[in-house]
């Protein structure tokens, strides 16, 4: 490919932008709109991922064991709970600890446990942590079944509920980003064809001059790309800036809330929704190229 | 260079445009295609260009079967033809040099080459000093030399006019023949259909008539019509 063929491509696809600088910017403008939902979209999915990790990984069951076990045989259930398939973390707590973290967490009032250290009326106990939030209704009844258990705690209901609610919400977002782009592609191809519309006459008469399919096509596909960067780079920015005046806003407010602030996450998103510009374009013009195209 | 054999043009719509054709050009050559509209002088331009496909029968060129050539190796297939069409085609958005210049862009070559070549061409065809100047400025006659300008800057090695004339007055029509005939002393083979009588009497070459979808008549030297 010779410099001047290179240079032909470039010339073709940027004057033909300027031609149609109306339909060009409304295209960028259509993929910046879908691009910054999109991006938006990304943002929320990356945070309430971490936001159900974190719950997920918080969420724990309590093992209550029967009064007057025995050191040994309170270390042999230990082992085997250990065993068990998912399980992240298995911790003895006795009773003297739980009432410490009782007091620990009353504070101001730990008063009312006053006198208790002579009569503890807490059991012994594990914690146990499962890998994964899902599991964890599987796992209490296992463990409810073990010699020596009384009874397993953890957030009934609870559980089931934020397994199925996360699940929706990432079925939910994957789809909705989905259809974002699509849209995003129907809209650029529609740019592109109307550019390809225009000139007809003008593929027409390159084809007949013994142009390449790929020396018609390519200068769209060009055009296509550069309309889907430009719509990138504005919904990129805008995400990008968007969402550190949040972060900001809710360190400041709600301190409690933790937004994913790692460069690295964000600018995976800010790369893939570049990358999405791109692809879109590409993919819009090939779509709008290809009837004029047959040989 | 260029032979039918068997030739049949059979359109979805059920027209038959040519019928068992056979014909063979050589290289050199200058042919009239003639006949009344509708006789199949188009189609058998449009099987060599290979816009259209035959139904039955083979047509060659230098030896190759059009109609085998893969999707890729059509553009170089009508790189060595040069077209010229009744209603020019040019692009109105570029001026004459632009024009010429685009059919040697379009097979990748490079400014220098562009810039030697097109001022050449352009010089065969008596319109250099209009290079800068756009179609719409110019007269018929000139648009069609821009055509033909277009048609040769990249030395095909055939050169084939649908009703080039079609559209011009006698004296302007003249001219062009002068300007395909000088193209066809250097070498290249010219084929062209045509409705102008008088031009085809005069020129006294190969005459093909068509009529019908069928060559009713092939003879060297021959007039646009027999009967009178």
């Amino acid at each position: 490919m010779s410099f001047n063929t290179l240079a032909y491509y470039w010339r073709e696809a940027l004057q033909s932008i300027a031609r149609n600088s109306w339909l060009s910017a409304a295209s960028v403008g259509t993929v910046a709109v879908s691009l910054l939902i999109v991006g938006i979209f990304a943002l929320l999915v990356v945070n309430t991922n971490e936001f159900t990790r974190g719950l997920e990984s918080g969420l724990e069951l309590r093992v209550i064991l029967r009064e007057g076990q025995s050191r040994d045989s309170i270390r042999n259930l230990q082992g085997e709970i250990q065993k068990l398939p998912g399980i992240s973390l298995v911790e003895f707590v006795s009773k003297e600890q739980a009432l410490e973290e009782m007091k620990k967490s009353l504070k101001n009032r730990r008063d009312i446990l006053e006198g208790l250290e002579n009569d503890n009326p807490l059991p012994d106990a594990f914690r146990v942590k499962s890998a994964r939030a899902d599991q964890i209704p599987d796992l209490a009844a296992r463990l409810e079944g073990m010699e020596g258990v009384d009874q397993v705690v953890y957030g009934h209901g609870l559980v089931e509920k934020l397994v199925s609610a996360t699940r929706w919400a990432r079925l939910a977002g994957t789809g909705i980003l989905a259809v974002l782009c699509l849209a995003a592609v129907f809209l650029i191809s529609t740019t592109i064809r109307m550019s390809v519309f225009a000139r007809r006459k003008e593929i027409g008469i390159m084809v007949l001059l013994g142009a390449t399919n790929w020396f018609v096509r390519f200068p769209y596909l060009l055009e296509g790309m550069i309309l889907g960067f430009l719509g990138a780079v504005l919904a990129g920015s805008a995400v990008y800036a968007g969402y550190i005046s949040l972060v900001s806003y809710i360190d400041q407010t709600l301190p409690f809330v933790h937004p994913v602030t790692d460069r690295q996450t964000i600018f995976m998103v800010l790369g893939g929704v570049l990358a999405t510009g791109l692809f879109i374009g590409a993919v819009g013009s090939i779509f709008s190229i290809r009837r004029f195209l047959k040989t | 260079m260029i032979n039918f054999y068997n030739v049949t043009k059979l359109y979805p719509n059920g027209v038959k445009a040519l019928n068992d054709i056979s014909l063979a050009i050589n290289r050199g050559e200058f042919v009239f295609l003639v006949g009344p509209s509708g006789a199949g002088k188009t189609s058998l331009i449009k099987i060599i260009f290979r816009e259209e496909l035959p139904t039955r029968g083979q047509a060659l060129f230098n030896g190759k079967n059009i109609a085998r050539l893969k999707g890729r190796e059509v553009p170089y297939l009508r790189r060595k033809i040069g077209m010229v069409f009744q209603d020019f085609r040019l692009l109105p958005q570029k001026n004459v040099f632009e024009n010429v210049a685009f059919a040697m862009e379009v097979t990748g070559a490079s400014t220098k080459q562009i810039k030697t070549r097109v001022p050449l061409v352009l010089e065969r065809v008596g319109l250099l000093e209009k290079a800068r100047v756009f179609p719409s400025e110019l007269s018929g006659g000139e648009q069609q030399r821009v055509c033909i300008a277009r048609a040769i800057v990249n030395n095909p090695a055939v050169l084939i006019a649908d009703e080039p004339t079609g559209n011009l007055d006698p004296d302007t029509a003249w001219g062009l023949m002068e300007l395909l005939e000088e193209i066809n002393k250097s070498g290249t083979t010219v084929i062209m259909a045509t409705h102008a009588k008088e031009i085809v009497d005069a020129m006294k070459r190969r005459v093909v008539a068509m009529s019908g979808g069928r060559i009713t008549r092939d003879e060297e030297g021959g007039v646009y019509s027999n009967e009178l």
